[in-house]
């Protein structure tokens, strides 16, 4: 892997860019092949599953230039082809099926999710070179000093604000909105911050609370704003506690429009008889909203506040990008990774291991709401 | 119809949300292998990466071009100014270059004691016996082992002035640091307005200006070897001597009336880009100003009005004074080579660069001093530089490298720098101080 990786770096830019995506694909494409292509019943499949025990390890030997790799993948994937094609003559068993199509999920799931996150719990309770047990020691430091309380309550209160509001703007932007003349455009010209990136997104909000002293031509476009109302420029991001808000400012601007796609689709399927119906009883158009609306939407709301919370327990990028969190405006992400840049290999996977038990329950909740959502189907 | 595509859609909906978890991060480790090994081929390429950028980063490949020639060896350098950042991410990335240049020995020090840096190879070794003092040497060395040559150097603590204006005052050039504060009490007489001015400000590097006032004032008032003490955190950041320090620069920089000229109150230090005072310099709006023997370029950059820089000049400089009269001691910084490989290739460049024939080549060129001993002091470009040298190797002089950079980097590029953000915006020194030694590495 590091071999081609390093081969790649040596080409000229643009010749890497499809190389890369090629080689992509073809990970993809076999992904395909295994789950959907090779477990079939037939000839013709029979035939593709022989070609490949042939075509596999004479691949592997050309790439590797070693017999034994050649001869171990034979093996491996000869006796694995010769299962697939005796159980899918019979028709495959419903336990041997699902084993064949979760494996490789299984698989990828293991080694990109399972196994770092029991290293990285392992490794909360080890000191920053990961020679001895400390115990409790890296929670003990983030719990004991100022940094790392503010750290985590920043956090918090991302994932109180985050969420609430950016739910809140997109669900009155989607009513609002609706079966109005131009709504395509009014929905484009919202979700449009949902396509740049985060640091993207960082750097052009900088450059709206950029501050230069009084006097001098302000080159922030809110501290223009200021100084043609006649006050004095603020350095918004730099005086705490409400350079914190001014950084959530972001990612609501990007997150509102996630919300309000979602929920205006979910509005358009609360049924007009309904609707109706609460006309014919007299209702006003509020209660109407409250009382047959929301309910109905109320599944998509908690699917987009569930999400847009879990975006905001691990906002990184844009704390990094404005602040690298001077100020007290650092979130766990950040000190995460700032730990690990240091060498604070410990102190680092504590971090993490806080953030995932700030992330569960919001997971085990939305887990369970999909669960309800099938019962009801 | 609607809503019953619209639920079957709400699955896939869900979870990507669950799937999305599986992002919330996860730290990976560092292996002690014993030693980095074998590392990089003599292929002819050398890769260099650190943070000297833009016109200096050209000057830099300039020295070394005609060397490449001779000896057939590219060297591609790259800079980055997040270097301090991805340098250890690309060392526990197994991506590292051959050659790096680092600011910081602490950050040297860090790598090399996880094993991922070369011990010097004898050449190397051999000319840092021969060109550089014994201070020197040891910010290259971890543990007892020689892990990098010197580089360039630079000499921080100097206090700009305008000549002409302390001749108009009628003051002189303060001996003592009482002195200095009498001084400085005399022109906020004469002027009516704060002599001051400071820029903290420096993107994700902020704060970093004020470590060196701290470091200055503790090597002056408590002298090098509780220096030393500090650096290797066998006192804390909460002594009575640091605590003494900060308050020192305390009367100067958190008193409303000293700061900040030209650019507001206090707390607009934080606000103001470290290059900024040098505008405020060039047109008399502030006094005096408190930064290392670079800023000559910034107070001559036409962007900030093209004053000129020298003893007779528009704008000159003398070193903060120590507490008593006639103290030499000064800070200042450098860079030190270290290296992740160690084929033919990277050795010679590793030795070109200690030598005396590259440190003369690149301060001909202008803008850099070296404290390499077989440097002569006619090959500085500049009356600033001339005098960097001059006390650089001067016999006399108590040279200390810039703590901070000695420092492991999370307290060295971390919270000192926060700290001192924190300290300008009215936080107690005594929280500050707790704060950084909270931030000390664990063992």
């Amino acid at each position: 892997m590091s071999a081609f990786l390093a081969w790649i770096a040596t080409l000229p830019a643009l010749a890497q860019i499809p190389l890369v995506l090629l080689a992509f694909l073809v990970v993809i494409a076999l992904l395909i092949f295994f789950i959907e292509i090779a477990p079939r019943s037939g000839r013709k499949y029979t035939i593709i599953r022989a070609a490949a025990c042939v075509l596999i390890p004479t691949l592997i030997f050309l790439a590797l230039g070693s017999v034994y790799w050649a001869a171990g993948a034979a093996a491996v994937f000869g006796g694995l082809f010769f299962i697939l094609d005796y159980r899918s003559k019979q028709g495959a068993g419903y336990l041997f099926q699902l084993v064949g199509f979760m494996s490789p999920a299984i698989f990828l799931l293991a080694i990109g999710l399972i196994y770092p996150t029991i290293q990285t719990t392992i490794q909360a309770f080890m000191n920053s070179r990961g020679t001895r047990f400390v115990g409790l020691d890296n929670f003990i430091w983030i719990f004991t000093q100022d940094t790392g309380i503010r750290t985590v309550l920043n956090t918090v209160v991302w994932v109180l604000i985050v969420p609430t509001v950016s739910t809140i703007f997109g669900l009155a932007y989607a009513v609002f909105i609706d079966k109005s003349r131009g709504e395509k455009i009014f929905k484009v010209l919202v979700f449009m911050p949902m396509a740049i990136s985060f640091v993207g997104a960082s750097i052009i909000w900088r450059f709206v609370y950029a501050v230069r002293p009084a006097g001098q031509e302000q080159i922030g476009l809110l501290n223009q704003i200021v100084v043609w109302m006649g006050g004095q420029p603020v350095d918004w991001i730099s005086n705490s506690p409400w350079n914190t808000f001014f950084l959530i400012v972001v990612l609501i601007w990007i997150q509102t429009g996630f919300a309000m796609v979602i929920l205006s689709a979910a509005i358009k399927g609360v049924p007009a008889e309904q609707l109706e119906a609460a006309e014919l009883d007299g209702t006003n158009a509020w209660q109407r909203f409250i009382n047959v609306t929301v309910p109905g939407i109320r599944s998509s709301l908690v699917v987009v506040l569930t999400t847009i919370s879990i975006a905001s327990l691990k906002v990184f990028d844009i704390v990094r990008t404005m602040t690298a969190g001077a100020n007290e405006t650092s979130v766990i992400a950040n000190e995460m990774y700032s730990q690990w840049q240091g060498f604070e290999v410990g102190r680092s996977a504590a971090f993490a291991v806080v953030l995932f038990i700030m992330v569960l329950p919001i997971v085990v909740y939305n887990a369970r709401q999909i669960a309800k959502q099938r019962e009801i189907r | 119809m609607i809503s019953h595509n619209f639920r079957r859609a709400l699955l896939p909906i869900a979870t990507l949300g669950v799937a999305s978890m599986v992002l919330t991060g996860c730290a990976s480790g560092t292996s002690g292998t014993g030693g980095p090994g074998d590392a990089g081929e003599a292929d002819g390429v050398v890769t260099i990466y650190g943070t000297i950028a833009d016109t200096e980063a050209e000057l830099l490949e300039e020295s070394w071009a005609d060397w490449e020639e001779a000896n057939d060896i590219d060297i591609q350098y790259e800079s980055s100014k997040e270097f301090e950042a991805q340098i250890s991410i690309r060392a526990q990335g197994g991506n590292a270059p051959d050659i790096a240049i680092f600011p910081q020995p602490g950050l040297l020090a860090d790598l090399a004691s996880r094993e991922y840096i070369q011990p010097a190879p004898e050449g190397v070794a051999a000319n840092v016996a021969e060109y550089w003092s014994e201070d020197w040497a040891a910010y290259g060395t971890t543990g007892d082992t020689l892990y990098g040559a010197p580089l360039m150097a630079s000499v921080k603590g100097f206090i700009w002035y305008s000549p002409s204006q302390f001749a108009e005052w009628g003051v002189e050039v303060p001996e003592t640091w009482d002195e200095l504060l009498a001084l400085t009490q005399t022109i906020a007489d004469e002027t009516g307005t704060a002599p001051w001015c400071a820029g903290f400000g420096s993107d994700a590097a902020t704060g970093w200006p004020g470590t060196d006032w701290v470091e200055d004032l503790v090597l002056r008032e408590a002298g090098p070897d509780v220096y030393d003490q500090w650096v290797s955190h066998e006192i804390p950041f909460s002594d009575p001597a640091i605590v003494s320090a900060f308050d020192s620069v305390g009367d100067i920089l958190l008193n409303p009336d000293y700061v900040n000229a030209g650019f507001g109150d206090v707390k607009s230090i934080n606000s103001t880009p470290f290059g900024d005072p040098a505008r405020a310099l060039g047109d008399g709006t502030c006094a005096l100003h408190h930064q290392a023997s670079f800023f000559d370029g910034f107070i001559q950059d036409p962007k900030n009005g093209n004053a000129t820089v020298g003893p007779d000049a528009d704008i000159w400089a003398f070193v903060t004074p120590s507490a008593e009269a006639g103290g030499n001691a000064v800070t200042g910084g450098g860079e030190i080579v270290g290296a992740f490989s160690n084929d033919e290739d990277t050795i010679a460049v590793q030795e070109y660069l200690s030598s005396a024939e590259w440190a003369n080549t690149r301060v001909a060129l202008g803008g850099v001093i070296s404290a390499n001993n077989g440097l002569d002091p006619a090959s500085a470009s500049s009356p600033i530089l001339q005098e960097a040298i001059t006390i650089l190797q001067d016999p006399d002089t108590t040279f200390r490298f810039d703590a901070s950079d000695l420092m492991p980097g999370v307290v060295g590029a971390g919270s000192f720098w926060t700290g001192m953000v924190d300290w300008v915006n009215g936080k107690s020194t005594e929280e500050v101080l707790s704060t950084i030694d909270a931030s000390w590495p664990s063992e």
